[in-house]
C-alpha cells in the first residue's frame, strides 16, 4: 500500500475558520494537544470574507436590546424551525463571546462613549451588529488566529481530509492528503471537531470560495451522521452582477443598513410595494419613503425601511421585479447608496467602495450598483445537540456553518459570526471533556487502504471525464433547478442531472502527479459536492411548502404541519433516507416570553 | 478589448522551470485569476495557484504580474496586456517555490508566532472604553490581509535574503498595531530593535507602494516605530531617567 504519515492529537479540529479557531482556543486552554487542519493557509478561511458584523445584544446604542429580543428575531427569521434551545444559548452567550474578542486584541469601531459600535441589519429589531467598517470577518479571524498561535497548537495548513475513520460507531480519526506534497496523512484523535464551513460552491453565481464544497457534511454523511435542513440554502439579495468577471461577489447588507436603497428600472423603491410584505412582519417597517429616510437619523421614532426585511423576503422581491420586466440593464436591480455622500460611504463602507471601484469600475459614491441574489450560506448541516455540539456520531462534534439548528429556514445577517464564536467555544469545551475520558480507539487499516485507493483512482482511471467540466455542469444544473424559486419540475430536473453526474464522476481522469494538483483535488471534492447537491434537491422536493429560503412556486404558502418538522437526511447504504423529525418544543418560559414581547 | 490574451505563465518547481504560453478567451471584467482558472479548466488542470475570496479580501492570490507583486483577483487582464496581448505571470520571488504560482510562505507564520499577543492589565475596567480617534491608526494596520506582497518586494528580504535578520514590513506594522493599542502594556521596543531588526529598513517605501490595502506601512508604521526605538535606546536623558526610576512602558 501507499505510504502515509500518522499524527496523534487529543482533539483534532477540522477547519480554521472562526469556529475551528475558537474551538482550538478552548482545547488548548483545557491543556490538551490540539491539531488544526485547514485546506488553505491560516487566516484565509471563508470567515475572512465576512463584512457586515457580528450580531450580539450588547445594547450599546441606547436601545433596549437584550438577549430575549435577539432570540425572538432569530426564531422569527428562521420561521420557527430552528432549535429554540440552540437559539437561546446563542442569544445569551453571544455578548460574552464578542467582548472576549476585545480581550484577545480585536479593535471594533467605537460609539461616542467609547464602546463597541453596532449597526442595523435585516431582521434585527435594534442596532446589533458589532463591526469594524465592512471587514469584520478579517478582524475576527486574525484576532482568533493570533490568540490560537500563542498557545502553539499544531496547524496543518493546506491539508485536505477526505474521510472519517471509525472504530465501530465512534469517530477516532480522519484521513486525507497534504496538498503541497501530495503525501497521505492519517490523524488519530480522541475527539474530532468539524468546523468545515458551508457548501455554496455547487451554484454558478456564488459568494463562496473553492473551499465550500461541503466536505464536512459529506464526510459526516458518509460515516452515517444525520444531516438536517439541507434544503435551506440562503440566497443573499445583493450579489454583484456586472461585469461578468465579478458576478456573485457579495455586496454586504451593511450598504442597506447604512442607507442604501433598492430601485427598479422605473426608479421605484419597490420594497415599499405592500405585496412583498410578509404577514409576520406587517406593521414593523416604514410604510413611506419619508419614514424610511427619517429612520436613518432618528431610530427611536421611526420604523426601518423594508429594504431591511430578512434576506429571503428581499431576494424573492428582486426575483419578482426582474421577472415582471422591471429589472436593470443586465437583469438585476439597482442598489443606490450615493445619496449618503462620499465621505460617509468611504468611512463606513471602505471595502465596498474599493471592491466596486477596482473590480467593477464603478464609483458607488456617484452611481448605483447593479445587483442580483447570489448563493451565500447554508443553514442546514450536521445535526448537533444544543448544549454540547455533539453529532449523532460518537466522538464527532460540529460547529459553525457546517452544523444545523440555529438558523432554521433563514439566517439573519450577522448571526453567523457570533454562531461560530458561541458554538466554536462549546464544541471545543465539550470535545475536550470527551477526550479527557476517552482513548485513541482502533482503526483497522482497510478503511485507510480503501480511501487511498479512492483518492488514487483518477490517475489510472481509463475514463475521460474532466473534474472541472463536471463541476461546471453541476453548478449550472443547481443554479437552474434549485435556486430561489423551486418547483417539483425544476428540482426533479436538477436531481436527475446530479445523479447522471454522479455516474460520470466515476470516470474522472486526471493528469500529473500529486504535488499541488488542482485537477486531482477537484476529483475528490466533486464527490462531496454531488452528494450534498443530491441531498439538497431531495429535501427541497420533500418539503412541500414555502418557508424561509425554501420557496416553492407550486406550494407558495407556509404549511402549519411542515412548520413542525425538520428534515433529517441520513445514509442508508447507497440511498438517502429522509426522516421527518419534530422541531424541538420551545421551553414554556421561552414560549411565554415570546408572547409577552411579541 | 481584445478577444484573446496570452498568459506567459511560469511553470516549474524548486528545481527550476520555464515559461509557457497559454491563450485565453477574455470577457468583460476578467481578472488574471480568471485567466488562470480558465487555463486549469480547459487546458491544463495541473496548474497550481492559490486563491480564496476572488474579491481582494483574503490575500491568497499573490503573484508577480509583469514583474510586480500583485493580487491576481484584483488585476484586470485588459490593464496588463501589452501591445501584443501578452501578460507575464510569475510566483513571488522572495519565497521558496513549491509549484508554479505557489510558494512556501511559512516563514511568515513562524515570524508571527514570535510576536507576543495583546497584553492588557487586569486593572483596566471591562468592558473596554476606547475612543474611535485613538483606535483609528491601529485599525489601518489591522486592515492587513497577509498577502505578503510587501514582504516580497522589500529588498532586505528579496535581494539580501536577510530573513534571519529582519521580520519584514508586514510584521513591523503588526507590532505597530500592538504597540499603539491604547491598552497594551507590553514593551515591544526591544524585540523591534533586536530580533525584529527594524534597523535594516532604510525607508525605501517599496512596501507601501505594493500594499493592496493601501496601508501606509512606512509613514504611519515603521517611521514612528523607529523614532520610538531611537528615543528609548539612544536618548541620553531618557536612559538616565530609566536608570533612576526603572524602565517604563514603551
Ligand atoms: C462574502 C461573505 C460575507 C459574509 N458576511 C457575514 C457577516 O457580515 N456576518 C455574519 O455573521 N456572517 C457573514 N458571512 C457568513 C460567515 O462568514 C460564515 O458563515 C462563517 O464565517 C463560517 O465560519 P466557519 O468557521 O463555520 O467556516 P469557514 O470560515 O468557512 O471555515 C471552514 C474551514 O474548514 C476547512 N475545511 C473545509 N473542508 C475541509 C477538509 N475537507 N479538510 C480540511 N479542512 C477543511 C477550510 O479550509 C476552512 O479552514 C459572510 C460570508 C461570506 C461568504
Ligand atoms: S521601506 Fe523598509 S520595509 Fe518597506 S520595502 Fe523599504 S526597506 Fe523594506
Ligand atoms: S501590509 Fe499590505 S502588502 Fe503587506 S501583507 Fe499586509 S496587506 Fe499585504
Ligand atoms: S483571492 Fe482573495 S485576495 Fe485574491
Amino acid at each position: 500500500m501507499e505510504k502515509y504519515t500518522t499524527y496523534d492529537q487529543d482533539v483534532l479540529v477540522v477547519g480554521a475558520g472562526g469556529s475551528g479557531l475558537r474551538a482550538a482556543i478552548s482545547i488548548c486552554q483545557a491543556g490538551l494537544s490540539c491539531g488544526i487542519v485547514t485546506k488553505s493557509l491560516l487566516g484565509k478561511a471563508h470567515t475572512v470574507m465576512a463584512e457586515g458584523g457580528a450580531a450580539a445584544a450588547l445594547g450599546n446604542m441606547g436601545e433596549p436590546d437584550n438577549w430575549k429580543v435577539h432570540f425572538k428575531d432569530t426564531m422569527k427569521g428562521g420561521r420557527f424551525i430552528n432549535n429554540p434551545r440552540i437559539v437561546e444559548i446563542f442569544a445569551k452567550e453571544a455578548p460574552d463571546r464578542v467582548r472576549e474578542l476585545e480581550e484577545y486584541g480585536a479593535v471594533f469601531d467605537r460609539t461616542p462613549d467609547g464602546l463597541i459600535s453596532q449597526r442595523p441589519f435585516g431582521g434585527h429589531t435594534y442596532r446589533r451588529l458589532n463591526h469594524v467598517g465592512d471587514r469584520t470577518g478579517l478582524e475576527l479571524i486574525r484576532t482568533l488566529q493570533d490568540k490560537v498561535v500563542s498557545y502553539k497548537p499544531t496547524v496543518y495548513m493546506e491539508h485536505t481530509l477526505t474521510r472519517l475513520l471509525m472504530d465501530g460507531d465512534r469517530a477516532v480519526g480522519a484521513i486525507g492528503y497534504n496538498r503541497q506534497t501530495g503525501e497521505f496523512v492519517v490523524f488519530k484523535a480522541k475527539a474530532i471537531v468539524f468546523a468545515t464551513g458551508g457548501w455554496g460552491r455547487m451554484y454558478k453565481f456564488t459568494s463562496n470560495s473553492w473551499e465550500s464544497t461541503g466536505d464536512g457534511a459529506g464526510m459526516a454523511y458518509e460515516a452515517g451522521a444525520e444531516l438536517m435542513d439541507m434544503e435551506m440554502v440562503q440566497f443573499h439579495p445583493t450579489g454583484m452582477l456586472w461585469p461578468p468577471g465579478v458576478r456573485g461577489i457579495l455586496v454586504t447588507e451593511a450598504v442597506r443598513g447604512d442607507g442604501g436603497i433598492l430601485k427598479n428600472n422605473k426608479g421605484e423603491r419597490f420594497m415599499f410595494n405592500p405585496e412583498y410584505m410578509p404577514e409576520l412582519y406587517k406593521g414593523q417597517y416604514a410604510d413611506t419613503e419619508e419614514e424610511g429616510y427619517r429612520w436613518l437619523t432618528d431610530k427611536a421614532n421611526n420604523r426601518r425601511p423594508p429594504e431591511l426585511l430578512p434576506r429571503d423576503v428581499v431576494s424573492r422581491a428582486i426575483y419578482k421585479e426582474v421577472l415582471a420586466g422591471r429589472g436593470s440593464e443586465h437583469g438585476g436591480i439597482y442598489l443606490d447608496v450615493s445619496q449618503m455622500g462620499a465621505e460617509f460611504i468611504k468611512r463606513r463602507l471602505p471595502s465596498m467602495w474599493e471592491q466596486f471601484y477596482s473590480l467593477g469600475g464603478i464609483d458607488i459614491t456617484k452611481q448605483p450598483m447593479e445587483i442580483y441574489p447570489t448563493i451565500h450560506y447554508t443553514m442546514g448541516g450536521i445535526w448537533t445537540e444544543a448544549e454540547t455540539c455533539s453529532t449523532s456520531i460518537k466522538g464527532l462534534f460540529a460547529a459553525g456553518e457546517s452544523a444545523a439548528g440555529l438558523h432554521g429556514a433563514n439566517r439573519l445577517g450577522g448571526n453567523s459570526l457570533t454562531d461560530i464564536l458561541v458554538f466554536g467555544k462549546r464544541a471545543g469545551d465539550h470535545a475536550s471533556e470527551f477526550a479527557k475520558n476517552a482513548d485513541f480507539g482502533k482503526i483497522d487499516s482497510s478503511q485507510i487502504e480503501d480511501e487511498i485507493n479512492t483518492l488514487l483512482a483518477p490517475f489510472t482511471n481509463p475514463g475521460k471525464e474532466n473534474p472541472f467540466k463536471l463541476t461546471q455542469e453541476l453548478q449550472e444544473a443547481m443554479q437552474e433547478g434549485a435556486m430561489i424559486a423551486r418547483t417539483e419540475e425544476s428540482l426533479t430536473k436538477a436531481l436527475n442531472t446530479v445523479m447522471e453526474l454522479q455516474e460520470r464522476a466515476k470516470s474522472i481522469h486526471v493528469e500529473g502527479d500529486r504535488v499541488y494538483n488542482p485537477g486531482w483535488h477537484t476529483a475528490r471534492d466533486i464527490r462531496f459536492m454531488l452528494k450534498t447537491s443530491e441531498i439538497i434537491c431531495r429535501c427541497a422536493l420533500e418539503r412541500k411548502e414555502s418557508r424561509g429560503a425554501q420557496w416553492r412556486l407550486d406550494y407558495t404558502d407556509a404549511n402549519e404541519e411542515w412548520g413542525k418538522i425538520n428534515l433529517i437526511a441520513q445514509r442508508d447504504v447507497d440511498a438517502v433516507k429522509l426522516i421527518h423529525r419534530p422541531v424541538p418544543a420551545m421551553a414554556p418560559e421561552l414560549a411565554a416570553m415570546f408572547e409577552e414581547i411579541k | 478589448m481584445r478577444d484573446k490574451v496570452t498568459i506567459r505563465l511560469f511553470r516549474g518547481n524548486a528545481n527550476g522551470g520555464t515559461e509557457t504560453d497559454y491563450e485565453v478567451t477574455t470577457f468583460p471584467g476578467m481578472v488574471v485569476l480568471d485567466a488562470i482558472h480558465q487555463i486549469q479548466g480547459t487546458q491544463d488542470s495541473t496548474v497550481a495557484c492559490r486563491w480564496n475570496c476572488k474579491a481582494a479580501k483574503c490575500g491568497s492570490c499573490s503573484a508577480e504580474i509583469n514583474g510586480r507583486p500583485r493580487l491576481m483577483c484584483k488585476s484586470h487582464v485588459e490593464d496588463f496586456a501589452d501591445s501584443n496581448g501578452l501578460i507575464r505571470v510569475h510566483p513571488l520571488k522572495t519565497f521558496p517555490l513549491i509549484k508554479d504560482l505557489v510558494t512556501d510562505v511559512s516563514i511568515n507564520y513562524r515570524t508571527a508566532e514570535k510576536i507576543p499577543p495583546l497584553t492588557v492589565s487586569e486593572d483596566i475596567p471591562r468592558p473596554f472604553k476606547m475612543q474611535q480617534i485613538d483606535v483609528e491608526r491601529i485599525q489601518e494596520f489591522r486592515k492587513c490581509i497577509e498577502c505578503f506582497l510587501c514582504q516580497d518586494v522589500c529588498h532586505v528580504l528579496r535581494d539580501h535574503n536577510r530573513k534571519d535578520g529582519y521580520f519584514g514590513p508586514r510584521f513591523m506594522i503588526k507590532i505597530a498595531a500592538l504597540s499603539m493599542h491604547p491598552l497594551d502594556t507590553g514593551n515591544r521596543l526591544r524585540q523591534l530593535k533586536e530580533e525584529g531588526g527594524i534597523g535594516y529598513c532604510n525607508i525605501t517605501k517599496c512596501c507601501e507602494e505594493v500594499c493592496p490595502e493601501h496601508i501606509h506601512l512606512t509613514d504611519n508604521g515603521i517611521i514612528p516605530l523607529k523614532e520610538r526605538v531611537a528615543d528609548y535606546y539612544y536618548d541620553p536623558l531618557k536612559i538616565l531617567i530609566r536608570k533612576i526610576v526603572g524602565p517604563k512602558k514603551k
